[in-house]
């Protein structure tokens, strides 16, 4: 099924990513809580460039601007850059074991959330604190977890 | 912004421009939008289009939570909602006791300024918004209310709850707004203590319980209890909204400002439904007729310098 339909697969998953990215959670809960979409979007860059591709990150990221009321782009940059990173790296990334693909999955992250924070500063939201930088060590830690579910989904047929 | 090498990628992709390529096109894209964002044109409005296709998605996934409080409503017990009714029974009677205090006041307080007729009600039309989406997180407090252009909601309206000001709305959309918080670090709401009319402005400290005033003087006439209300300057809130209470004041000896933090009245965190003000602008109690804040900066309502006698 995934061999014929990847494309479906890979939106589907984006988009429940999605959601779980924007669903309205307690303070605390939302400051751990781990970049789902950038981690499914990284997913699907190493695993299958094809399917989903640059445009794939920058699409999500465009709607992460829409939903969070960010400026229209920012998070379209971000993702867009972390994605490119992840296509660029594919093959090296796949034949890593899980944790060193948890390492890269950390700096991608830390990386995205550093042009987040340099566009902030410059568009004039300087405020930043130092709880932003928390899901990056979440998302690193869930990672295998991400490939297990994301894997199930591209080895049924 | 990056270098790009030769393109390994090439072979793998087969046809179609190079990832480097492809990666460079969507960042000058992002820039370029960003920039227009920034400074208000025509990507605005496409912001604006954005929202309305994006509102039926937030709707469904703030659903879970409204479900929740739909069950647990429809499940109260009989004694929970008796006891309810008769709380709410006896604050109307109370409300209408302070009401017919106030006219009273009203009128009196019109006599002395020399106004012939009693003035006209101070709020013009108020109107009751749901809450669809709750952000609180250190960097952004905001919530998304289920009215937009479409209901007559503007740009920069004071937004508050039964027992305080919640904030004003930052971007509208056409069947929801988004309205900036006081408690939003990039909040700032002129205040006066009501108890000697000190007026200072409170800053959102990026909790949902506190205000911040960091402007005061060490010796300043502030303490624990005082109540802090709207000040009617900066052109956004009128004045006399009651906004927060002083909960602590520190003053440390070597410096030239006292740490003054303050609760909102308002429950930030537990508010299902806001109210939505319009103000008479005629009235003495408007906010300053200062010009309006421009869309492109920050909607932080920033101190003006003191108005004129209102009755001149």
């Amino acid at each position: 099924m995934s061999d014929r339909h990847p494309r479906l697969i890979v939106l589907t998953t984006t988009i429940i990513a999605l959601v779980f990215t924007v669903l309205p959670l307690p303070t605390w809960l939302a400051i751990v809580r781990p970049a789902f979409l950038v981690l499914t979007v990284l997913y699907w860059s190493i695993m299958i460039p094809r399917a989903g591709g640059l445009l794939l990150g920058y699409a999500s990221g465009l709607a992460l601007d829409v939903f969070q009321g960010s400026l229209l782009g920012e998070h379209g940059l971000a993702l867009a850059f972390v994605t490119y990173l992840a296509i660029r790296l594919h093959l090296l990334m796949r034949a890593k074991p899980l944790f060193e693909q948890s390492l890269f999955v950390f700096a991608a992250l830390m990386v995205y959330e550093f042009l987040l924070w340099v566009i902030d500063g410059w568009s004039g939201h300087p405020l930043s604190t130092p709880t932003r930088w928390v899901h990056a060590f979440t998302g690193a830690l869930i990672w295998p977890l991400v490939v297990g579910i994301l894997g199930r989904f591209r080895t049924s047929r | 912004m990056a270098v790009f090498g030769p393109d390994v990628d090439r072979p793998l992709y087969g046809r179609g421009p190079s990832v480097g390529l492809r990666f460079t096109v969507y960042a000058i894209l992002s820039i370029v939008l960003m920039y227009y964002d920034q400074h208000g044109h025509w990507v605005q409005r496409l912001h604006y289009a954005l929202d309305a296709a994006a509102y039926p998605v937030q709707v469904a996934v703030s659903s879970p939570r409204a479900a929740w409080n739909w069950m647990t409503q429809s499940f109260q017990t009989r004694d929970a909602l008796q006891a309810e009714n008769k709380r709410l029974h006896d604050q109307l009677l109370a409300l209408e006791m302070s009401v017919v205090r106030q006219d009273a006041l009203e009128q009196e307080n019109a006599e002395l300024r020399g106004l012939r007729a009693a003035l006209p009600p101070f709020i013009k039309k108020w109107q009751l918004a749901e809450i669809i989406s709750v952000e609180t997180n250190p960097l952004r407090q905001r919530v998304v209310i289920n009215k937009g252009t479409a209901d007559g909601v503007t740009l920069n309206q004071a937004v508050v709850d039964g027992s305080g000001v919640l904030g004003q709305v930052a971007r509208v959309g056409p069947w929801s707004a988004e309205v900036i918080l006081v408690t939003d670090p990039e909040h700032a709401i002129p205040v006066e203590v009501t108890r000697n009319s000190l007026r200072s402005i409170a800053v959102g400290s990026g909790n949902t319980g506190e205000l911040l005033l960091p402007y005061l003087a060490i010796n300043s006439d502030v303490k624990g209890g005082d109540l802090l209300v709207s000040s009617g300057l900066g052109g956004v809130f009128p004045s006399g909204l009651p906004v927060a209470r002083i909960s602590g004041v520190r003053r440390e000896p070597n410096q030239l400002l006292a740490q003054v933090r303050a609760t909102p009245l308002a429950h930030v965190e537990r508010d299902r439904e806001v109210v939505l003000l319009q103000f008479e602008p005629s009235h003495p109690a408007a906010p300053a007729p200062t010009p309006p804040i421009a869309p492109e900066v920050a909607p932080v309502a920033k101190p003006a310098p003191k108005i004129s006698d209102p009755d001149e």
